[in-house]
């Protein structure tokens, strides 16, 4: 397994905080990046689809940056074919379900002191947990 | 027009973000979710470094009349736990578990230009479309 990388790991954590100060504080939005995705499939001619796409086409903006100032990005894939799509289905369902994600829930409703987000936080890290433990210990 | 900058320069923070603190890795998060392999907490900085600015950030931000480029405060108001919440945070934990992939760096790993993220994005999406379908129908069962 790779070491902990202390100082990406506190200011790659520190920028994506900031990110979402932007966020409020300029638009007053939520940082949820699930909610605003959601917002951009579900076009329906409301106004906000164009800063919900700015945000999206900026994610992707930032790590192809990096791409170009720091190198290729670090990305290791862990399931494949059918695993990975029926990965990328729950995670869709969920966070719609649950109404967020690790940014939504896990950064900015927490530092919000909100309950759903507190209890949805601990409720999907608890069950990837186990879920980890499933697929890579039991099963394999 | 600035609001649509405004987030746009939001977004390309997040993304680097994502990419300096190798969220953007599978690997990294599934060790950070194996706790009894090779644990690797880097996850757990990420959080507590973003923490450490949104914990201190939000409340002065919010104490504002209203947002820069906005007339008001989008947030959310509601406060009750119910079944939808916490199963749909856990079907997305088991798809997390499973790729190690969560929205932001999924869509972050695009600029990869990887065909497995685009497989699992295109699959986040349809994913978002049923599960706005079955909230339509359990707000149904509902009334």
């Amino acid at each position: 397994m790779t070491e902990p990388n202390i100082i990406g790991g506190l200011a790659g954590g520190a920028l994506i905080g900031c990110a979402s100060l932007l966020m409020l504080l300029l638009l007053g939005r939520i940082t949820g990046i699930s909610g605003i995705l959601g917002g951009v499939i579900n076009w329906n001619g409301a106004s906000d689809w164009s800063w919900r796409s700015a945000f999206i086409l900026g994610l992707v903006a930032g790590a192809a940056i990096y791409t170009i100032v720091v190198g290729p990005l670090p990305i290791d894939m862990q399931a494949q074919g059918p695993a990975l799509v029926l990965a990328g289905l729950l995670v869709g369902i969920g966070t719609r379900l649950g109404s967020g994600c690790t940014s939504g829930h896990g950064v900015c409703g927490i530092a919000r002191r909100s309950p759903r987000s507190i209890a949805a936080t601990g409720t999907f890290m608890l069950v990837a947990i186990v879920t980890v433990f499933v697929t890579r210990h039991l099963l394999s | 027009m600035k609001q649509t900058f405004a987030a746009l320069v939001s977004g390309i923070v997040f993304g680097l973000g994502l990419a300096i603190s190798e969220m953007i890795n599978p690997t990294r998060v599934i060790g950070f979710l194996d706790i009894t392999g090779d644990w690797d907490f880097t996850l757990m900085l990420v959080m507590g470094g973003a923490l450490v600015v949104t914990l201190i950030g939000f409340p002065l931000i919010t104490r504002r009349s209203h947002p820069v480029f906005a007339e008001k405060f989008h947030l959310p108001t509601r406060n009750d736990i119910d079944a939808s919440l916490l199963g749909g945070a856990a079907l997305f934990g088991i798809g997390w578990g499973i790729a190690g992939l969560c929205p932001g760096p999924a869509i972050a790993g695009l600029a990869s230009l990887s065909p497995s993220i685009f497989l699992f994005v295109a699959a986040m999406i349809v994913g978002q479309l049923i599960g706005g379908k079955l909230q339509g129908v359990i707000a149904r069962q509902a009334h």
